[in-house]
């Protein structure tokens, strides 16, 4: 029940966030920070939870009937992944929440509705066991998410609003059709129709329609994760989106691509994952690369940082697909620590673009004098963002390449080529932005509401760094096990 | 006539009787208030009769008519879809000067045709049906005698469809020449050399082409945009339900009674047919500036994906085909009731509001309406938590179960267009410019009432199926208790 109302309470809190912008300006913020808050509580509850469950992976589930006809059932269930993700999930959506503090000014309850429900979207991801469910809440994330574009966006907001949804809603239906088949081939052999995940993992396929079928579910979570050549709506919605939006979009519906590359890809086709290994992680290590390449060619200061996005979730590309241990857990970190990087240093872009209003490097230079705080933050999360030992980077990093040398050690070799990229796109942002003669204009700093959530934000990365094993635990049962999977199941 | 006939027949009897009191009310004095009550009441003892009908279910009558769980579940779709027409009528003829009464007339008589055609197993109940449809939908269509548009679009109408017509006398003909019956049954009884039998074969096709014509198949489609664009907009919300998901119905009885699917020719023709309409209908919504046209060309997809959905449930089962189309018909008629309900709700006596750009900003004019239609529009391009998602994903189930890729292919394409125009829509609602045109007046409660309850079904069928799901199987008449089950 208690996975039911992670979900139900954002729903909620946005129903109640849409009128309640008539009534007062500043309601529908409180309202969104209380649902918030509401389900801090209750991951709080579900950490606490986690030594007694009974069964050592799956820390609470919920089933009910939904659609009989087609055997969909309404099924939650967490695990220590799906746990840390919500945490991450919540945890940015403050920061959205807070961070749009000042940028929104109009119709707040409308936005906030959006912000809530596009949160309830990616929670519902999270904790789908059933797979028309998980497609169900793969596309509700959307909507509110291109109107969160579409409305508050920037100059551009129309094209980049219309590119994001038209691409993940067709990669979106090749998924849809990958799920029919699964679940049909399934049916044929067994007899029985069910969407339900531990199901159809016993479902038996033969290689050839594994690796079909594997395929539509490895577009729909490339598209979104996204990697090389699936990137290009990225860059743009980025860019366009409000800070609230772009903090969301990097920290959290990235992470979703990756979470369905683990939960669904491996697990499901263990063989055909197996035999696609190479390319994934080619296309992995291309994305590392290339995009590092792309983020070094822009002005664009929030381009600039999608496309540093790019290349670090090449890194979870590269670890998903190499298989072992080490570097699934790299994955997983990798996927915290840049979810909340990436949503710091959108912060950051956002507040320069209230500031200054644009996002053009080329136009900014010496804020350092002007604004200290918001440099020293900047230069906190570009090092944390190319892998400074001792913050959650690298640490995710660190696993990744340790697990794929494992499996591919040439691949590998050329991947950590990007770690020499990344020091030269974030040095040259610090050097672009904050460095030089001091600037003309008054550049009003970080207030109190704004250090807040970077040190806490700070604290997150930190922590990370320090004492990844108290990350690691939560997810070990589960990486553990999709280790085994492709180890006994794989060719 | 034995009293089970007679029971069977109560909802046409009911509902011609209906017809004729108005008529008569007419006569007698014009009162536009009255009428409309006296319509309203009329279909809702018609919608009361379906009970009874199903009790008898199923039950042949006269040779010409079949009465059966399948039929009545169309039936009580199409009396709730010209129940709500007739509400936006009564929002939309209200102020405009003219003799509005005898829109009511020509609204129930259209709905008894739509109801004889689901309902018909004989080519020439087939033709009648069709006929009292097509007959009263020509004066709706051109019912605003002094503006060219709907004058040219009844013309057009008018003349395509006597061709369409007389392509589907001349393929009766044939058949009846060539194999000496007319009723569904004995022609689908002498189906297995159906292959050897040429003229009858051809007959079958100029029986499609005229089909294809009603349904605005590609390439029949070409009278859809300006037929659409120039009636009032109440009754193009009839013209996309109603007459179109009742000439699908009877598609489906009519080409499964015959064995259709054992002509694999047969098959083709309909697949290729399915994925020149998705494309061409997809396709040529992108260039569209009037919301009308745009969702002209939007039902040509439509019934494009739909016939996509009947090919492959078809090479399936006979139960699962007929579940996927009478589910995607239920969709799509509610889907089309709200979005045609917004355009009627905002036009004024002037004109219709169907430029994109009349809808500019309308998000912050009318946040209601405007999410009406985003629901109607996202239910249209098939995206969760609408119903219209649940009937795709019965298109893409029936296509990947039968393995017939081309399709899929194609539907998948169509959809991706698909949101591209849709989604144009939305921002042109979304748009946070300086507000261009006036706000919009105060709604009808009669239009309130028709959008809130379409949105409400379109939300609730969308994230809770089952209900729907369970009509479309039929599980309707076992609803009504002691009765056996109707099986077709």
């Amino acid at each position: 029940m208690i996975l039911l109302w992670l979900i139900l309470v954002p729903l909620i809190g946005g129903l109640l966030a849409l009128p309640a912008g008539r009534w007062r300006d500043d309601a529908p913020r409180a309202l969104a920070l209380a649902a918030l808050a509401v389900d801090t509580a209750l991951i709080l509850t579900l950490f606490a939870g986690t030594g007694e469950a009974p069964d050592p992976a799956w820390l609470a589930q919920a089933d009910w009937a939904w659609i009989p006809r087609f055997g969909i059932r309404l099924h939650l269930a967490l695990d220590g992944l799906s746990l840390l993700l919500i945490a991450l999930t919540v945890f940015l959506g403050f920061a959205a929440v807070l961070c749009s503090w000042t940028e929104i000014r109009e119709r707040r309850g409308f936005f906030h509705f959006n912000l809530l429900w596009t949160l309830a979207g990616v929670i519902g991801v999270f904790l789908a066991l059933d797979l028309f469910l998980f497609f169900f809440f793969w596309e509700v994330m959307l909507i509110p998410m291109y109107l969160l574009i579409g409305i508050w966006g920037h100059e551009n907001r129309a094209y980049a609003a219309m590119k994001f949804f038209i691409f993940t809603q067709v990669s979106g239906l090749f998924m849809l059709i990958a799920i029919i088949a699964l679940v049909f081939l399934h049916y044929q052999t067994t007899r029985t129709l069910s969407f339900d995940y531990f199901e159809l993992l016993k479902a038996d396929l033969y290689p050839g329609a594994a690796r079909w079928i594997m395929l539509g579910f490895f577009i729909a979570f490339t598209v979104k994760l996204p990697a090389v050549p699936f990137h290009t709506w990225l860059p743009d919605a980025h860019t366009q989106a409000p800070t609230g939006g772009s903090v969301i979009l990097a920290g959290v519906l990235l992470k979703t691509g990756a979470y369905g590359l683990l939960r669904f890809v491996v697990p499901l086709f263990p063989g055909a994952a197996q035999d696609f290994a190479p390319i994934a992680m080619a296309l992995g290590a291309v994305s590392i690369l290339y995009a590092a390449k792309l983020a070094f060619a822009q002005t664009d200061l929030k381009r600039l940082i999608a496309y540093t996005s790019v290349s670090h979730m090449g890194f979870v590309l590269l670890g998903v697909f190499a298989g072992n241990a080490a570097a699934l857990q790299g994955a997983v970190m990798t996927m915290l620590a840049h979810g909340i990087s990436a949503a710091a240093l959108f912060m950051v872009a956002g507040a320069l673009q209230e500031r200054l209003h644009t996002r053009d490097m080329d136009r900014m230079g010496g804020l350092w004098t002007r604004a200290p705080r918001i440099g020293a933050i900047t230069l906190f999360f570009s090092v944390a963002a190319l892998g400074m030992p001792g913050l959650g980077n690298f640490v995710g990093e660190f696993l990744v390449l340790l697990g794929s040398f494992r499996a591919d050690a040439a691949i590998t070799a050329f991947a950590a080529l990007g770690l020499i990229l990344a020091p030269v796109y974030a040095l040259y942002v610090m050097q672009r932005a904050f460095h030089g003669p001091a600037s003309p204009r008054e550049v009003r700093d970080f207030g109190l509401r704004e250090m807040g959530v970077m040190l806490s934000l700070i604290a997150a990365t930190a922590w990370m760094g320090l004492h990844p094993q108290s990350m690691l635990a939560h997810t070990e049962a589960t990486v553990n096990g999709l280790a085994q999977t492709l180890a006994q199941r794989g060719p | 006539m034995t009293a089970d006939a007679f029971t069977a027949l109560l909802p046409f009897i009911v509902l011609s009787a209906a017809a004729i009191a108005v008529m008569l009310a007419i006569a007698i004095r014009r009162n536009f208030r009255l009428i409309f009550w006296l319509t309203i009441g009329g279909l809702l003892a018609t919608a009361a009769t379906l009970p009874c009908a199903l009790s008898v279910a199923p039950l042949r009558v006269t040779g010409l008519l079949l009465i059966d769980a399948y039929g009545l579940f169309f039936h009580a779709l199409f009396l709730l879809a010209a129940l709500a027409v007739a509400l936006l009528c009564l929002a939309y003829f209200r102020r405009r000067e003219n003799e509005n009464e005898e829109i009511f007339v020509l609204l129930l008589t259209s709905t008894l045709g739509a109801l004889l055609l689901v309902s018909s197993t004989h080519l020439a109940m087939f033709f009648l049906g069709l006929e009292v449809l097509t007959i009263s939908l020509f004066p709706m269509i051109a019912y605003g005698v002094r503006a060219s548009r709907p004058l040219e679009a009844g013309i057009k109408y008018l003349m395509l469809s006597g061709l369409a017509s007389s392509f589907l006398m001349f393929g009766m003909a044939l058949v009846y020449g060539d194999l000496g019956v007319l009723s569904f049954e004995q022609i689908g009884g002498s189906g297995a050399e159906l292959a050897q039998k040429p003229l009858a074969l051809a007959g079958l096709f100029l029986i499609l082409a005229a089909v294809g014509f009603k349904l605005s198949l590609a390439p029949f489609h070409l009278w859809t945009p300006d037929v659409y664009q120039g009636a009032p907009a109440p009754v193009t919300a009839f013209l996309a339900t109603v007459s179109k998901a009742s000439v699908f119905a009877l598609l489906l009885r009519f080409f499964t009674t015959v064995h259709a699917e054992r002509s694999e020719t047969f098959l083709c023709v309909l697949g290729l047919l399915a994925v020149v309409s998705i494309l061409a209908g997809n396709l040529l919504a992108l260039l569209q500036d009037s919301l009308k046209r745009l969702l002209a060309y939007s039902s040509i997809a439509h019934m494009g994906y739909l016939l996509a959905g009947f090919v492959a449930a078809g090479l399936l089962r006979r139960d699962l085909q007929a579940e996927t189309i009478a589910f995607y018909l239920a969709a799509y008629t509610l889907t089309s009731l709200a979005a045609f309900g917004v355009i009627s709700a905002l036009s004024d006596e002037a004109r219709e509001t169907d430029r994109l750009s009349d809808y500019a900003g309308l998000f912050w004019r009318s946040p209601w309406l405007a999410a009406a239609l985003t629901l109607a529009l996202l239910s249209l391009a098939g995206i969760p938590l609408t119903v219209g998602f649940v009937g795709k994903f019965y298109v893409f189930a029936a296509g990947v179960q039968a393995e017939t890729w081309p399709l899929v292919t194609a539907v998948v394409v169509g959809s991706g267009i698909g949101i591209y125009y849709y989604l144009r829509v939305v921002l042109a609602m979304i748009w946070t410019g300086d507000a261009v045109s006036a706000p919009t007046g105060k709604l009808h409660p009669a239009a309130s009432l028709v959008l809130v309850l379409t949105a409400l079904l379109v939300l609730g069928a969308g994230v809770f199926p089952q209900p729907l799901i369970d009509a479309s199987t039929g599980a309707l008449s076992r609803l009504s208790a002691g009765t056996p089950l109707a099986a077709e």
